[in-house]
């Protein structure tokens, strides 16, 4: 089975000349089918852009970017949004809902853009919406949703057409912890029930736990590819003797 | 496609209003404009082509119908002895003096016809009969002249250059171009009414026989006469038009106008077409970022153009048609024929969509990559 996010020796540059400045510095990385991943870093080092390479949003300088098998640097501009509609399901930090369409013609729209219309989007807009939770709210416009209920709109659109890549940017930035953790439980299960690829850019610590992988970047290069468990790990007890008062701690 | 489009559009309603505004005004200024150039046209050529004659026999380089130079009278029997001629009748057309009861003066145009021949007579009779112009001093004027000319209906009396005329018949919507009143009135009164002598006539009316062919006899007839033209009516109607439409500049300034129409309703569109597809620039770098291609966003905006056209038509035409029978009562003849409405609609969707390719323009540059941007 094809590896759903293959990326080699990936770089991008920014500018020309003086001004030129480098994003992403020969970055390797696979996300696989049932993984979370959580890409992590500080404010300029490359996630953005990263993920934005990821769902051919963004060209790379050179290097190889694999979307389920099908190399697309070198495909054209206007090939790139068949790729994205058909593989890649973006959920965004702002929501990115479209505040005149209700809850389930938000759905819709995704189904559209792949002509599916009529009684089957509907159909599978209330699906969609029913498994992130929201079976109540098919008809409410997103002013009148929480900011939990507004993302998890934007989860049900990201999976309408069952794209095998979920590509999610600070999802949890804009909620607050109860909401946050319903979304993130969400997008775990989307990649562990279903077997999608899940990538989470994010600067929460609290979402640690929902990860499978976690890739820490700066500066354009990956400085750290482990498992979350390494991170999530309990800190080794201290135990010993005090040198100075000779008590024991445990 | 979920109604991305009409709820974009109805959900600002102010700018939903700014953008029919500016549709509605475009389509009535054109309208109108368009209508009266249709009316002023239709007006200026009104005598020659509800004449019913074949041919329009003219004094030599004479350039429309109130242009007419008198000539001999007695050409009329040169013609009349025309191999292919069925009728020819003097006719007149020429300015006066109306003096009402109450001693004011008007303008007139004196219209004088054989009342037994069947060209040159007046239309749209809605009193009287053409016969009643046997008698003497007897016209017709036309109800929209009535508070000009100081009559009310039909005995009533005035004065032409001295001579007396009483109204005898009534006409409905028979405008005259100049602010000049047409009155109708027999030959014979109008060698006097219009100052003539009695062997002169203004023009000569004829009508071919069946079955002749009017080009044929009109070059028999060139061929015969001397210090005339001879105009079949289409020519003479079309020289009489393109005098008052383009040698005075009247019909230039009504098209100039609806011109502008269409400029201003392409402008006041474009803004607001822009205006809120830059609102909703993250909206359509969504759809792109989601896979859409710009085909699909340049229909969701060519969408919002043509129901803003649609809307602003159905408005704009029901004001137009308001406008129009308003003016009707009045001095002011504007038409509006069905085709004119059918390519109007035409002119708005085209307009709308031709304002909604400043938007498609921007749309086409955007970088999805701008939904990752707060």
């Amino acid at each position: 089975m094809q590896t759903p996010v293959s990326v080699r020796k990936l770089i991008k540059d920014y500018g020309e000349g003086p001004a030129a400045f480098r994003a992403l510095d020969s970055v390797d990385l696979d996300v696989e089918r049932g993984e979370v991943m959580l890409l992590m870093g500080p404010s300029g080092s490359g996630k953005t852009t990263l993920v934005s390479i990821l769902g051919c949003i963004l060209r790379p300088t050179s290097g190889s970017v694999r979307i389920l098998g099908e190399e697309i640097t070198h495909l054209k501009e206007k090939d790139l949004p068949r790729i994205r509609l058909s593989n890649i399901g973006f959920i965004f930090q702002g929501f990115n809902l479209f505040p005149t369409l209700t809850a389930e013609e938000n759905v819709e729209m995704a189904l559209d853009l792949k002509n599916i219309r009529g009684p089957e989007a509907k159909r599978r807009a209330h699906e969609c919406l029913e498994m992130v939770g929201l079976s109540d709210k098919y008809t409410s416009f997103p002013a009148d949703l929480s900011g939990g209920q507004k993302q998890r709109v934007a989860i049900a659109r990201a999976i309408a057409g069952d794209p095998q890549v979920i590509l999610a940017d600070e999802p949890t930035a804009a909620l607050d912890s109860q909401s946050g953790r319903m979304a993130m439980e969400t997008l775990r299960d989307l990649a562990h029930r279903q077997d999608r690829a899940v990538v989470i850019v994010t600067h929460d610590n609290r979402v640690l736990e929902f990860g499978d992988r976690v890739v820490h970047i700066e500066d354009g290069r990956i400085l750290r590819n482990s498992p979350a468990t390494e991170l999530r790990a309990p800190a080794p007890a201290l135990t010993g003797t005090c040198t100075q008062c000779g008590a024991t701690i445990v | 496609m979920p109604p991305l489009a009409v709820r974009n559009l109805f959900h600002d309603r102010v700018r939903l209003a700014v953008t029919l505004t500016g549709v509605v005004f475009a389509v009535v200024l054109i309208v109108v404009q368009l209508g009266l150039y249709l009316g002023f046209s239709h007006t200026t050529t009104a005598l020659v082509d509800n004449s019913r004659a074949d041919l329009w026999i003219v004094a030599k380089n004479v350039p429309y119908i109130e242009q007419g130079i008198p000539f001999s009278e007695r050409k009329v029997y040169a013609v009349r002895a025309t191999p292919g001629v069925a009728e020819a009748q003097n006719y007149i057309v020429r300015f006066s003096r109306w003096k009402r009861a109450d001693g004011q003066e008007e303008a007139t145009q004196i219209v004088g016809v054989n009342p037994e021949s069947t060209m040159g007579q007046a239309w749209n009779i809605v009193a009287g009969k053409r016969e009643d112009l046997k008698v003497d001093d007897s016209v017709f004027v036309d109800r929209i002249y009535f508070p000009k000319l100081g009559v009310h209906g039909l005995g009533d009396k005035a004065e032409i250059v001295g001579h007396r005329a009483r109204v005898v018949g009534i006409t409905q919507g028979l405008r005259s171009f100049t602010t000049s009143a047409y009155v109708f009135t027999n030959y014979r009164n109008a060698l006097d009414y219009a100052s003539l002598r009695d062997d002169q006539t203004m023009f000569i009316l004829v009508k071919a026989q069946a079955g002749v062919n009017v080009g044929d006899l009109q070059r028999r007839l060139e061929a015969g006469l001397t210090d005339v033209d001879v105009l079949t009516r289409q020519q003479f109607s079309d020289m009489t038009r393109h005098y008052w439409m383009f040698t005075t500049g009247a019909g230039m300034a009504v098209l100039m106008a609806a011109a502008l129409g269409l400029v201003v309703g392409v402008v006041v569109v474009a803004q607001t077409i822009y205006s809120t597809t830059m609102d909703h620039l993250r909206e359509f770098g969504t759809l792109k970022a989601m896979g859409a291609t710009n085909g699909y966003i340049y229909r969701v905006i060519m969408k919002q153009a043509v129901i803003a056209a649609v809307l602003g038509y159905a408005l704009g035409i029901a004001l137009s048609v308001f406008i129009v029978r308003e003016s009707g009562k009045g001095g002011a003849n504007i038409e509006l024929p069905w085709q004119l409405g059918v390519g109007m609609f035409v002119v708005t969707v085209s307009m709308c969509v031709i304002a909604a390719f400043v938007s498609i323009n921007k749309v086409t540059k955007l970088d999805p990559a701008l939904v990752f941007k707060q």
